[in-house]
């Protein structure tokens, strides 16, 4: 992370423009041959939210240099609407996500995967601008695509680890079993910006929570780069919303929403997890803290982290003629 | 097929109702609604007066192959003197018997003012023609039957032939004449609950004056889960036709103190107008002696032996 | 004798004598000390408040208020046996002494019923068949979890959180204690426990059974007191895991004192159950169900069902069946064992549900109150059931915690639905239907923990409970309550 870190440039200032043209994904060159070299196209990164992806409605960026200290992009800096109209479109969602059935989460998220294993390069290259080595670039990529592979095949099985029926002493039937808290916003990590996103997106969506995540603030293209898998995926718009932005800008409104049903918080700066705990408890939201200090092993790869998002719901039936 | 009927004050036509239209019951939920009436606490003159309005409301019955003239001359003798320490006790309704001994009741009872109910139409069974049933029940009435307990056919009601049941109902509701009808739905063959509440409905609507649980010869006899369920019917039917039936439990309720609970349940599903043998009757043999000995215990304080009841 | 007048009259010649429980065998000291290490120890700042009986108003016993001193010497304690003792039990022996518990709680059912109805005015009907039974229940159900957890969570070990702190209400005394300490001591924690102020009298006896049980000392911890004395024990640094059962109000207080700390905490809070009748239930036990929704323990139950919506074209008959059934309720001495609705519990909660009487009518609903008599002292409150109430009356939105029932009708089912979970609650539903496959579709569309279909106010403690929403964080009975009191490593 040390490394990474000299590598990477903070992220611009607060309502800087965009550069009109000092973005790119490679060193520049002056062209000397005759033949002039091809102008390469350039990527605009920007948000996801109900299946779109607009710019956001504030005009803020921030730009993001790459391991060179060269303009890698400019990053749409999201706003408190930003968020809430991903709020909005992630609680459309939830009602058709939930109910859909745990086989076909199932399918959607290995299509997540199956779609990402196909723009794997696009992925490496990505992180690889960001100040990862090529063999770690590829060990994230891979790893976020079995990741998927893995919370696709929990789909259909976390609901019977996790639920039980129940022995009354009454004549009733009694049964518990999960059902998604509803809307879980995703703070997601800087450490692994495509894998710690992934880690911790994966397991919320594939309980049937529909999710905002904020991208990592420090390494952020990747992650939105994200949105184009998803998109092109058979998730359901707005089942997966993602934004890019100023972390310490964000918190307050992702923990004060009042439709907002769980924050997951990964990181481990305990101003903001105070801050986060205090104005959750408005709507008594679930506040989850993630502190790993890496998304690439068993402590992230369990079904518990599909059960943090998850309600238990406990029913009773009458057992008669 | 609609039956006029001129037997009561005023003309009611016979039509028999859509049952599917009859709320459904939960078995769970009245079983745990009849706990709750048994855990009302009846004591001291609150006990004592329940005890003898249980006695008031006894169908003093022997229904067995082996009754003679002889039997039922012992069991009308114990209905004209219940417990001879006890000069002021309420009678009880009325003796339950074959067809052919009612006669014999007739006689034995006099002018005692205690009625003669005769269960007919091929008791405890049915299972035989609607002529038969018919004569049956008009050859009892003749003998001197006040009352008349009658037997649906259960077999055709599990059939669903709703209309063939209602048909026979109120066909033995015509040969009754003056007697009364209690239409017995032997509801240890119905074995739901929903079933329980669409015959109490069906023989309401035929023109049962009484609606009774069980012959005595089938288990589970009475029990208060079916009693409860046939007492929703007739105030459901009461608040929509203004028509008061009667409730007969009978088989099985042999204790005072379950005997109270019946009670209790009577008086918070119906209320004040049905606390009477006017429209509650217990069918049973042994009732009477426990409900007496239980009288002379809140009299005396002392528990009982049966060595001082008179057993007929 | 006969009607004529088409309606039924449950004014009847024949009513029930008295029948009131003894309590001759129930000794009530003048004055209870706190539970600490083991014993009865004078709180440091020698105050004392009293607990009075709802239904006499009469002063039981002087119970000493605790301080924040108090609360940190229990907190030692605490942490002493916890570090000491009962983290280094085998967890067999734990659960040895758990099932004592039980078993001496059976023993003395008698005793703790008639305690439990003199000190919160609960009927005895109640605290015999339900509360203390059920409290029994829960020390068995949870002893036998102690040696067995950890195959309660599939690949993951387990081990004890530490030193719990629990604070518990005043509606179900005992039972809150049960919930709280059985499954927190099977799981190798320690506790310090707060009865409710106007309830304090159970929990203290149950600090009597635990020395007879002959549990070490400081395993468990009773401190008495208000909101200062739980604030003392949200406050304490060296408390690891909070776990309240109250108001949401409260329950944000908690949430937000232990923002800054890494503490656990579950949360059980307020609820306006939706109990939600449709035209092909079963009328009659749908009707038993809605006055055990709003009726049971005078209506002060969280999950209580205290919003009626029920099918237009039924909606006539169910009331009319309602108030039959609502002309037998008895009114009264919570001693009497034919009492259904006992006192309220304190006169601030009178006051509370009286102020709603009035908002109800204030707001244009249509009050309507059982006629039955009241006694004149001591605090009472008609069942009562408002009509002619939308989603907007504060009654609708709020929770009352009496025995007042606000009725809605509705048309369809996502009508229903969609009403059902307008609240920012979800506790508790409760579906009427003799469809099953409605009764599945429906009970996952109810945004809450617990579904009654067919039933309701049904408690085990094998059963999982515990709300969505602002209705709590966390689960209590059954599997999913172990949760709660473990580390998963």
């Amino acid at each position: 992370m040390a490394n990474d870190e000299k590598l990477i440039a903070r992220a611009g200032r607060q309502g800087e423009p965009a550069a009109t043209s000092g973005v790119s994904q490679k060193p520049r060159k002056l062209a000397v041959a005759s033949e002039p070299e091809r102008v390469g196209v350039l990527k605009t990164y920007k948000l996801y939210i109900g299946g779109n992806f607009p710019r956001t409605e504030s005009g803020r960026f921030f730009k993001i240099v790459d391991r060179k200290g060269e303009p890698l992009a400019n990053m749409c800096r999201a706003s408190r609407k930003d968020f809430r109209e991903a709020v909005v479109a992630a609680r459309a969602a939830f009602a058709g996500w939930s109910a859909a059935s745990a086989y076909l989460r199932g399918q959607i998220l290995y299509r997540v995967a199956e779609m990402l294993e196909g723009r794997k390069e696009q992925f490496v290259t990505e992180l690889f601008a960001l100040g990862a080595t090529r063999p770690a670039a590829q060990g994230e990529v891979e790893e976020a695509i079995d990741r998927l592979v893995y919370f696709a095949g929990w789909c259909d099985k976390y609901q019977q680890v996790f639920s039980s029926v129940n022995p009354v002493s009454s004549s009733h039937f009694n049964f518990s079993m999960l059902e998604p808290t509803g809307v879980v916003v995703l703070v997601a990590p800087d450490k692994h910006p495509l894998l710690g996103l992934v880690a911790n997106l994966a397991p919320a969506i594939a309980g049937g929570n529909t999710v905002v995540a904020l991208a990592s603030e420090q390494l952020p293209t990747a992650a939105v780069s994200f949105a184009e898998v998803l998109h092109s995926s058979d998730v359901p718009a707005g089942v997966v919303n993602l934004l890019s932005g100023y972390r310490q800008e964000l918190l307050e409104h992702f923990a004060a929403h009042m439709d907002v049903n769980a924050l997951v918080y990964c990181g481990s700066d305990p101003g903001q997890i105070q801050q986060v705990r205090t104005l959750a408890a408005d709507n008594i939201k679930r506040v989850i803290v993630r502190g790993l200090s890496s998304w690439n092993d068993d402590d992230s790869r369990n079904p518990y982290f599909i059960a943090d998002t998850q309600e238990v719901k406990t029913t009773w039936h009458p057992v008669g003629r | 097929m609609v039956f006029m009927s001129a037997a009561a004050d005023q003309i009611v036509a016979f039509k028999l109702p859509d049952l599917s239209r009859v709320p459904r019951v939960d078995e769970v939920g009245v079983g745990e609604r009849v706990k709750r009436f048994q855990s009302r606490s009846i004591k001291r003159e609150s006990k004592l007066a329940a005890l003898r309005m249980v006695l008031s409301m006894i169908d003093l019955t022997t229904l067995e192959g082996q009754d003679t003239p002889g039997k039922v001359r012992q069991l009308c003798a114990k209905a004209m003197r219940l417990h001879t320490a006890l000069p002021d006790l309420p009678r009880v309704a009325a003796v339950c018997v074959y067809p052919t001994m009612v006669a014999v009741a007739r006689e034995a009872l006099a002018d005692s003012g205690i009625h003669i109910a005769s269960v007919a139409t091929g008791f405890p069974s049915g299972m035989t023609s609607l002529q038969l049933k018919l004569e049956e029940t008009r050859g009892a009435v003749a003998a001197g039957a006040d009352e008349i307990d009658m037997v649906i056919s259960r077999g055709a009601f599990l059939r669903g032939e709703y209309q063939r049941v209602f048909d026979e109902i109120v066909a033995v509701k015509e040969a009754c004449g003056d007697a009364h009808l209690k239409v017995i739905l032997e509801t240890g063959e119905l074995n739901t609950l929903d079933n329980v509440r669409r015959a109490s409905v069906l023989a309401m609507h035929a023109g049962a004056d009484f609606i009774k649980t069980s012959t005595g010869k089938v288990q589970p006899a009475a029990t208060m889960e079916v009693t409860l369920v046939m007492l929703q019917a007739i105030r459901d039917y009461y608040l929509e036709t203004g028509r008061m039936v009667g409730m007969k439990p009978a088989g099985g309720i042999s204790k005072a103190k379950l005997a109270i609970h019946y009670l209790v349940m009577l008086r918070e599903t119906l209320g004040r107008a049905w606390l009477s043998p006017d429209w509650f009757r217990f069918g049973a043999s042994s009732l009477a002696n426990d409900v007496l000995m239980q009288i002379v215990k809140q009299q005396t304080g002392a528990y009982q032996s049966s060595d001082y009841f008179s057993q007929d | 004798m006969s009607n004529d007048n088409g309606e039924l009259d449950f004014n009847t010649d024949w009513t029930y004598s008295p029948a009131p429980e003894s309590s001759e065998h129930v000794k009530i000291r003048d004055r209870y000390d706190l539970f600490i290490g083991g014993e009865f120890t004078a709180p440091e700042s020698g105050k004392y408040f009293a607990t009075v009986n709802p239904a006499t108003e009469e002063q039981l016993a002087e119970v000493a208020e605790a301080s924040s001193e108090d609360v940190d010497r229990a907190v030692r304690a605490a942490r002493k046996a916890y570090e000491q003792h009962w983290s280094r039990l085998p967890a067999v022996t734990r659960g040895k002494y758990i099932y004592r518990i039980a078993r001496v709680l059976q023993e003395r059912a008698r005793e703790f019923a008639v305690l439990e109805s003199m000190d919160g005015g609960k009927p005895i009907r109640e605290s015999r068949d339900v509360d203390i039974p059920l409290a029994a229940a829960h020390f068995f159900y949870y002893a036998g979890w102690a040696d067995k957890v950890d195959y309660a969570f599939p690949g993951r070990k387990t081990r004890p959180v530490g030193v719990a702190g629990q604070i518990i209400p005043w509606n179900f005394p005992l039972l809150m204690a049960a919930w709280k300490i059985a499954p927190a001591l099977a799981c190798g924690n320690t506790v310090v426990l707060k009865p409710a102020e106007t309830t304090p009298l159970t929990a203290l006896l149950l600090a009597e059974i635990i020395r007879e049980a002959d549990l070490p000392p400081g395993v468990v911890n009773i401190v008495t007191g208000a909101g200062a004395t739980g604030a003392a024990i949200v406050d304490h640094p060296d408390i690891d895991k909070i776990a309240f059962t109250g108001s949401t109000e409260v329950g944000r207080i908690i949430q937000k004192a232990l923002a800054g700390s890494d503490r656990r905490y579950t949360l059980e809070l307020g609820g306006k159950a939706a109990n939600i009748i449709f035209e092909d239930a079963a009328l009659d036990q749908a009707v038993e169900g809605i006055i055990n929704g709003i009726f049971f323990n005078q209506g002060h139950v969280c999950c209580a069902g205290s919003r009626l919506l029920v099918q237009e074209s039924v909606a006539d008959d169910v009331l009319a069946r309602l108030k039959d059934r609502m002309a037998t309720l008895i009114v009264g001495d919570p001693l009497d064992k034919n009492t259904d609705i006992g006192a309220i519990n304190s006169r601030a909660q009178l006051e509370t549900i009286n102020k709603y009487l009035e908002i109800g009518q204030q707001e244009g609903a249509a009050m309507y109150q059982a006629s039955c008599a009241v006694p004149e002292r001591g605090y009472w409150c008609r069942p009562t059931v408002f009509t002619g109430v939308s989603q907007s009356h504060r009654i609708v939105q709020e929770e009352i915690f009496g025995p007042v029932l606000a009725v809605q009708t509705f048309r369809t089912v996502d009508e229903a639905v969609a009403k059902a979970n307008n609240t920012p609650y979800g506790l508790s539903g409760g579906i009427w239907t003799d469809k099953g496959a409605k009764i599945f579709k429906v009970s996952s569309q109810v945004r809450a923990g617990v579904v009654w279909a067919n039933t309701f106010n049904k408690f085990d403690p094998g059963s999982p409970f515990g709300g969505y929403k602002e209705s709590g964080v966390g689960r209590e009975g059954g599997l999913h309550g172990l949760q709660p009191y473990l580390e998963l490593a």
